[in-house]
């Protein structure tokens, strides 16, 4: 289910905030309602880290990550680094790469099979993507916009990109990335979905201004309303299980 | 879906894009995706571009003259629902309207007495930072308020309030040329604008409200009677601060006192101006210069205003000094030209049919034996002038100067009849100061009055300028025939081709 939230009365929630299947990542605010709000839906289940990257609170915008790894700019400070390794499972590789282009989370947009890339990331940066993440890199634009990141919001179950999208570049990006697309909008229109909201496989956060009718669009692609953290298991049983005895 | 390959003009292969569509953010009804991802309606419901324009107006109208007011002082003339104040309303708006766009603008009704114009304005702006152009109508009051314009107060305030007066003037013992004046004011609408009009003793007094039109008023007389004015004007009020000074200006208009069929005995200096015109001549027509013609010679001069007014002489014998003559015998035949003709005439007057006089006349074309006429008689006249008094001394002057045919006995036959036509007058007030006598002078007047009516019948060449009406009374005579044969001639009348049918309009026609 989508949950509405405004980080300090800003309703773009996926600069403050990085989620995913196996950690959640949040900025430090003024007062604990951002993080009270993701703590009420993700507490034991995954960790939540506050954080800083770079001495700013943008941290949606400047990392990158999924289950696998979170992949850091050359900006963050190495205290920064070493919180981010404790604080995260061990699971999960924390790598800072040196890229001329430092908002990666404006570059990459990826889930745990798969990612998109802006089109002039170094070919270095392309096989540490791989690599940490363990994905699949494609480069690409959407809708004309390189910053790829920026304009769609991706998850394991589906993917909502810039609504002026073409039907022919929707069936394409749903080929590559093998999930279902729909070109949407969040916050009441804005067309900038990765930074208007931050999804992961059971649950979504979008800003407050989000209609009604987007966050029934969100919940429709993402596959949220039946979602829990156990159903995902009990469905995993079932496709395993062919008969009952 | 395969995507369709096309090569464009630079030889790269294009897919072709075809516009997805998306749902429409706060509705949810699909729609292709605009700069605000929300449908028409939804966008519209949330913009007004509306808002902060004028949405009720007051505009000031003066009942009397039908103008709307233009601050700070322009007052416009408009009709109700006329394409005039359509544009006017708009106007009154035209500050307002900066942000956007009037692509429409019409009146819907509203009742005439309920003193509110309603106008319906379409207009476009553009929202979201001109992401989308919206279209929007919306009403527009105007309450009507009355309020007198500046020039109808004036004249409310006091009706006879004039700027300007023209004092027309004629130094003479009749009223002849103000009759014959007054109809070529009718016909011409010069006095259309005058606040007043005053009858006085030997001229009229014209008001005005305004000094142009006095000024064309009396451009006008300039041109059909031969005149001298002069203009003065007299402080009213005066506005220190923005050196403002308010005048009443008069006119003093004086025509020219010789006047048809006068008797004029030339002074030496004007005569040989002339080209040595014979001392004795007539006048014959007066328009923006006089005629003069020698009887002796047949010779015409002209003189304007300004000529004559140099000299400044005046007749010896005007037309009061009619005498009826009766013709005996005319010496034929008559040398003449065009309009005239000489010949020598054996007549003697009415009242002392014993004394023959054998005269030259220039009337040789009309005169016939029997006929009566009308003349000056200079054999028994009083002169004041001494240069005339040598030459009558000398024998140098005829006995007599015949200047019209009297139709005396034809028209008693018509006598009480009425007219085939009628003259409109102007509306002149009655100059009530005079002393004593008001019986005596109506009575004066009404026989002037039948004497340029008469003038009128003989004269086609004054006609020219007057307008005639047919006269309602009028019946046809039907034994004409019979009263032809009586008589060899029948008194001169207007024919009818040249009256005028005045426009009626009575109550039933308009009901119709």
């Amino acid at each position: 289910m989508a949950t509405r939230l405004q980080f300090e009365n800003n309703c773009e929630v996926g600069v403050f905030s990085k989620l995913t299947n196996a950690y959640c990542l949040v900025a430090i605010g003024g007062s604990e309602n951002f993080y009270s709000a993701f703590e009420s839906e993700l507490a034991d289940v995954i960790p939540i880290v506050k954080t800083s990257i770079g001495g700013t609170r943008i941290i949606g915008r400047l990392c990158a990550g999924n289950k696998n790894g979170l992949l850091v700019p050359h900006t963050t400070t190495d205290q920064e680094l070493q919180h981010l390794r404790n604080s995260l499972p061990d699971s999960v590789v924390v790598q800072r790469i040196e890229e001329r282009l430092s908002a990666l989370g404006n570059c990459i947009a990826c889930n745990d099979h798969v990612a998109l890339a802006h089109t002039d990331l170094d070919k270095e940066t392309e096989e540490i993507i791989a690599d940490v993440l363990g994905v699949e890199v494609f480069r690409q634009t959407i809708a004309g916009n390189i910053l790829v990141g920026s304009y769609c919001a991706l998850s394991n179950r589906g993917g909502i990109v810039h609504p002026h999208t073409s039907v022919e570049d929707l069936d394409e990006l749903s080929t590559l990335l093998q999930v279902p697309l729909v070109a949407g909008t969040v916050n009441r229109g804005s067309e900038v979905i990765g930074a208007g909201m931050t999804v992961n496989d059971w649950t979504a956060f979008c800003g407050s201004d989000t209609t009604a009718t987007e966050l029934s669009v969100i919940d429709s692609i993402f596959k949220l309303r039946e979602a829990q953290p156990s159903s995902i298991v009990d469905e995993m049983r079932k496709s395993l299980i062919d008969t009952y005895v | 879906m395969s995507a369709i390959m096309d090569q464009d003009s630079s030889g790269m292969f294009k897919v072709q894009q075809t516009i997805g569509s998306v749902v429409c953010c706060k509705c949810g009804v699909p729609m292709p995706p605009n700069a605000a991802n929300m449908c028409v309606n939804c966008l519209r419901s949330q913009v007004d571009i509306t808002e902060g324009l004028q949405k009720s107006v007051q505009i000031f109208y003066c009942p009397e003259c039908g103008c709307y007011l233009q601050p700070p002082k322009t007052w416009i003339k408009a009709q109700w629902e006329s394409k005039d104040l359509l544009s006017f309303c708009i106007n009154r708006l035209k500050k307002n309207l900066n942000k956007v766009t009037l692509t429409n603008a019409e009146f819907v009704w509203t009742e005439p007495h309920s003193k509110r114009i309603k106008l319906k304005l379409t207009v476009q702006a553009e929202v979201l930072n001109g992401a989308a152009r919206l279209q929007q109508s919306y009403l527009v009051e105007y309450t009507v308020r009355d309020h007198l314009c500046e020039s109808c107060s004036r004249f409310h305030a006091n009706p006879d309030q004039w700027v300007a007066s023209v004092q027309l003037r004629q130094h003479v013992s009749h009223r002849r040329s103000f009759f014959y004046l007054e109809q070529l004011i009718l016909r011409h609408e010069a006095a259309s604008r005058a606040v007043r009009i005053k009858q006085v003793h030997q001229g009229i007094d014209f008001y005005f409200g305004n000094k142009s039109h006095a000024d064309r008023f009396v451009d006008f007389l300039g041109k059909v009677v031969p005149i001298d004015y002069r203009q003065d004007k007299q402080l009213v009020s005066h506005d220190v601060k923005s050196c403002f000074y308010n005048y009443k200006y008069t006119y003093s208009v004086n025509i020219c006192p010789i006047c048809r069929e006068d008797l004029i005995f030339l002074p030496s200096e004007v005569a040989s101006g002339l080209g040595n015109l014979g001392p004795l001549v007539v006048c014959t027509k007066v328009s923006d210069s006089i005629t003069l013609l020698d009887p002796r010679t047949l010779r015409c001069a002209f003189l304007d205003a300004r000529e004559y007014w140099r000299s400044g002489f005046r007749s010896a014998l005007t037309s009061r000094q009619l005498v009826k003559y009766l013709v005996f015998y005319v010496h034929p035949p008559p040398v003449g030209g065009q309009k005239y003709a000489l010949t020598y005439v054996e007549i003697a007057r009415e009242s002392d049919l014993g004394n023959l006089f054998t005269v030259q006349t220039h009337l040789g074309h009309i005169l016939k034996p029997g006929d009566q006429a009308l003349g000056y008689d200079i054999y028994g006249a009083n002169v004041n002038d001494d240069e005339m008094e040598k030459y009558r001394l000398h024998g140098l002057l005829p006995e007599a100067i015949l200047i019209k045919k009297c139709y005396d006995k034809q028209r008693e036959r018509k006598e009480g009849k009425p007219r085939a036509f009628t003259t409109k007058k102007l509306p002149m007030e009655m100059d009530e100061s005079r002393g004593g006598g008001g019986r005596v002078d109506q009575e004066k007047m009404e026989n002037e009055y039948e004497e340029f009516l008469r003038d009128l019948e003989e004269n086609p060449e004054l006609r020219f300028n007057v307008s005639l009406y047919k006269n309602k009374d009028y019946i046809q005579e039907s034994d004409e025939t019979a009263s032809m044969s009586t008589d060899g001639e029948s008194a001169p009348t207007v024919p009818i081709e040249e009256l005028l049918a005045e426009l009626e309009l009575s109550e039933e026609d308009m009901d119709e």
